[in-house]
């Protein structure tokens, strides 16, 4: 082994390379020095720079798992419209920016005739922040790119409009854990049982202590099953939250029955008007039904339907819950709260109604 | 050409609709790839049963020890031989972004073309964490892959309890609100401890984020360690030709009721100009001929709203920096936490004020690494501990900022109080 091991090549400990090289020459220009933007149309932002410059970019939607086909297309249109640079968001949107606006219109019409749609700017339903799911997770409930793929052909109208009272943001997660995020509304896997526990595996595979202190609610204590070392759960203290199952695996949480799917509303990363929020859950015990998860859109449309409808100018989700509160939330949406719902958390009372501010 | 596909009529449902199809991508790919095809019929596998079949296990770089995931199959016949042999190992680089996502559309054909030749041709732009996500080469192709990456002038990204890749805005580059170089800070702070990143040595894992406002669209204070959020100390700038441009277009109505209504602090007010303030912590500007907005930056908490309603009109200051709040996380193990103000303002102006939060980041990693229990973020360590302790550890000043409110029960002993009250007071004199 000593002899190959001379020839390995050592690592360029180089880090995070220098965005200036790639960035498009009118933001190197005017880093630092723009005056204001407006929004010409949905998925087209022109910033105005104190130089005078000016920039249009078009924000166009992907399927963020992208094959190399997909990513060779979006190059060629940015070389042929946008001067060879690109950048992407936190949203796996792909944005072009064009020094000239004449290029504008094209441009667009390119990416439409190419299954890229625009928009995602403003006050539309933005492309949804999601996680790896079953393609390649090790952990996951479900998957994550097919429920985006999904609920985005459901929304694409609303991508392409600016039409809510103001931004939405969305988030998918294929566990507890939430690598999706928060988000105006998220669908986040919700376990319904224990987890099973393979005996077998759980010696060689798992490494006892550090299962037992993994558990939020001190559920799992070590034990001998069938002359083995292994694990034991108290079911009545278990939440089925599944933060076992990663150390562990032998600890089965998912399953094609019981792994549900909730829906969370309100979450807001934004300080503007109120400080940031976390969403709240709303529905849950919604089926696990891919390829397509109807049950769940049918829930999303629902919420942004009436979000859409009431909600003032400028208040995101939780802004309007804030005004009309929850059992109108309920109310409206059709929801209904269940005991499920009232936090019983470290922390919770904070969450309880502690006044008589009551709308009638 | 690659060999036979699989059925795949689950997946195949995911191919109509309008939004871009990751299925046809796959499937494109597919056509070349036997790894795609086997990763396709693995993929419709778990879409029939519900549920996942990819296990981790240890694969790395040489050199460092973190920055792949690794992946191989779980779904095996009763032989035990991959159902899905092409696809059994599928593992994935974690490759660090430019800060703000720019891109060359050269670099990103040569990054495709390196991905074709050792990988699946899969890519995801980007994953939660905001690496580029190379996902799918066999054990053997790992090494060649990144060599080819890491020659193009990328490097990896973190994984496990290692400091992990960062995300910034698009910031100064394209954006009127931004209050400080994101850019700049992110590459300086990241590449001030890569050791940390390609070396996992940490409790746990740690995140730094950079957002050039308080719009915070990396979503900083709910997903790091370390938020850098850019804000600023002196009035809000106006411009009046915009303010009345804005006026014109959009009339009374809205801005009582879009921007005056929604400050959280009632700083704004509508006056007849005649009546506006002169005072040097007031910002005003006209409207029109007769009414203006004036703003009493003392009681401004800089949310960004009325600056993004009506945005150029309204500006940030030019006394620019950030506030840095710590101890953000996702749900486990004691659910979600927020990050807390630990630096209220941060200068943010010359080579020397950016150090500084190097210095600030390097004080709390270490403080990490040497008081958190194993598996424990920060914000569990500051629950933990308590805030106080966690700033005397850091060598922080403690600052009303950091509280939405002081303590509303008795449980603390205070016969340290006079000392403290001395100490501060010393301070404040001496500064």
């Amino acid at each position: 082994m000593a002899e190959p091991q001379k020839q390995m090549r050592k690592p360029k400990e180089t880090g995070v390379p220098d965005n200036k090289q790639y960035m498009h020459p009118t933001l190197v220009k005017n880093h630092g020095n723009w005056k204001y933007h407006d929004r010409p149309r949905p998925g087209v932002l022109h910033h105005v720079s104190h130089s005078g410059d000016q920039v249009w970019t078009v924000r166009a939607g992907t399927q963020r798992q992208m094959d190399v086909h997909t990513i060779r297309k979006l190059c060629d249109i940015g070389d042929q419209y946008a001067e060879g640079h690109v950048r992407f968001t936190i949203r796996s949107n792909i944005e072009f920016m064009v020094a000239d606006e004449k290029k504008v219109a094209p441009l667009i019409e390119t990416l439409e005739k190419n299954g890229f749609p625009v928009g995602g700017t403003g006050n539309s339903v933005s492309m949804m922040a999601h996680t790896q799911g079953w393609l390649h997770c090790d952990i996951p409930g479900t998957d994550a790119s097919g429920v985006v793929k999904a609920l985005m052909d459901e929304l694409y109208d609303e991508f392409r409009r600016e039409e809510m009272p103001n931004r939405v943001h969305m988030s998918t997660s294929c566990c507890e854990i939430n690598c999706g995020g928060q988000a105006d509304i998220a669908i986040i896997v919700q376990y319904t049982k224990p987890p099973k526990i393979n005996h077998d595996l759980v010696a060689n595979v798992c490494e006892r202590p550090s299962v037992v202190a993994r558990c939020p609610v001190a559920a799992i204590r070590p034990a001998l099953v069938n002359g083995k070392p292994s694990l034991e759960i108290d079911e009545k203290k278990c939440m089925c939250c599944g933060a076992c199952y990663p150390p562990c695996p032998p600890m089965q949480i998912n399953d094609p029955e019981h792994t549900k799917l909730a829906i969370w509303v309100g979450g807001k990363n934004s300080n503007a008007r109120g400080r940031p929020t976390f969403m709240k859950m709303v529905a849950s015990g919604l089926p696990n039904n891919p390829p397509r998860w109807p049950e769940v859109a049918a829930v999303v449309k629902k919420i942004l339907h009436v979000y859409k409808e009431d909600a003032r100018s400028w208040e995101r989700l939780s802004d309007w819950v804030e005004r009309i509160g929850w059992p109108r939330f309920f109310e409206k949406t059709g929801l209904t709260f269940t005991k499920y719902l009232i936090d019983d958390w470290r922390g919770s009372r904070a969450n309880l109604n502690a006044s008589t501010h009551i709308r009638f | 050409m690659a060999k036979k596909p699989h059925d795949t009529p689950n997946l195949d449902a995911l191919e109509s609709g309008p939004w871009p199809s990751f299925v046809t991508g796959l499937k494109r790919l597919a056509k070349d790839k036997d790894s795609v095809v086997d990763l396709l019929g693995h993929l419709e596998h778990s879409y029939a049963t519900r549920k996942g079949y990819w296990k981790g296990g240890t694969l790395g770089v040489y050199g460092y020890g973190g920055g792949v995931i690794p992946r191989f199959t779980e779904i095996k016949d009763e032989n035990g031989k991959p159902v899905f042999p092409d696809a059994a190992e599928f593992h994935t680089l974690r490759v660090m972004p430019p800060a703000g996502m720019h891109y060359s559309t050269d670099i990103l054909r040569k990054l495709a073309d390196i991905w074709e030749r050792h990988g699946s041709g899969l890519i995801a732009f980007h994953g939660q964490s905001g690496d580029i996500m190379f996902q799918g080469a066999t054990s053997e192709n790992v090494q060649k892959a990144f060599d080819e990456i890491n020659e193009a002038g990328f490097d990896l990204g973190g994984a496990g309890p290692a400091l992990r890749t960062s995300m910034s805005c698009v910031g100064a580059a394209r954006c009127e609100q931004s209050c400080y170089d994101e850019g700049k800070a992110h590459r300086m702070v990241i590449n001030s401890f890569l050791d940390d990143i390609h070396r996992p040595a940490l409790p746990y894992k740690f995140k730094f984020k950079f957002s050039g406002c308080p719009n915070d669209c990396m979503n900083s204070i709910q997903r790091s360690d370390l938020a850098v959020i850019g804000t600023w100390r002196d009035n809000i700038r106006t411009d009046e030709a915009l303010a009345k441009k804005w006026f014109a277009k959009h009339g009374m109505n809205e801005l009582v009721n879009d921007v005056v209504a929604h400050c959280p602090t009632r700083a704004i007010q509508l006056k007849e100009i005649k009546e506006v303030r002169k005072d040097a912590a007031v910002s005003a500007v006209a409207v029109n001929d007769t009414h203006a907005l004036e703003i009493d930056n003392r009681d401004c908490v800089r949310c960004m709203h009325c600056i993004n309603v009506m945005t150029g009109a309204l500006a940030p200051g030019k006394d620019k920096g950030a506030t840095i709040l710590c101890g953000g996380k996702r749900t486990l193990k004691i659910g979600d936490q927020m990050g807390t103000v630990v630096v209220p303002f941060q200068p943010l102006q010359n080579e020397e004020d950016y150090e500084q939060i190097v210095e600030l980041g390097q004080k709390i990693i270490d403080f990490f690494a040497e008081n958190a229990l194993e598996h424990e973020r920060t914000g569990e360590m500051i629950e933990r501990i308590g805030l106080a302790n966690f700033l005397e550890g850091i060598g922080l000043d403690v600052d009303a900022n950091m509280v939405k409110a002081p303590r509303s029960n008795p449980y603390v002993r205070t016969d340290g109080w006079d000392e403290e009250v001395a100490k501060i007071k010393a301070k404040k004199a001496a500064a």
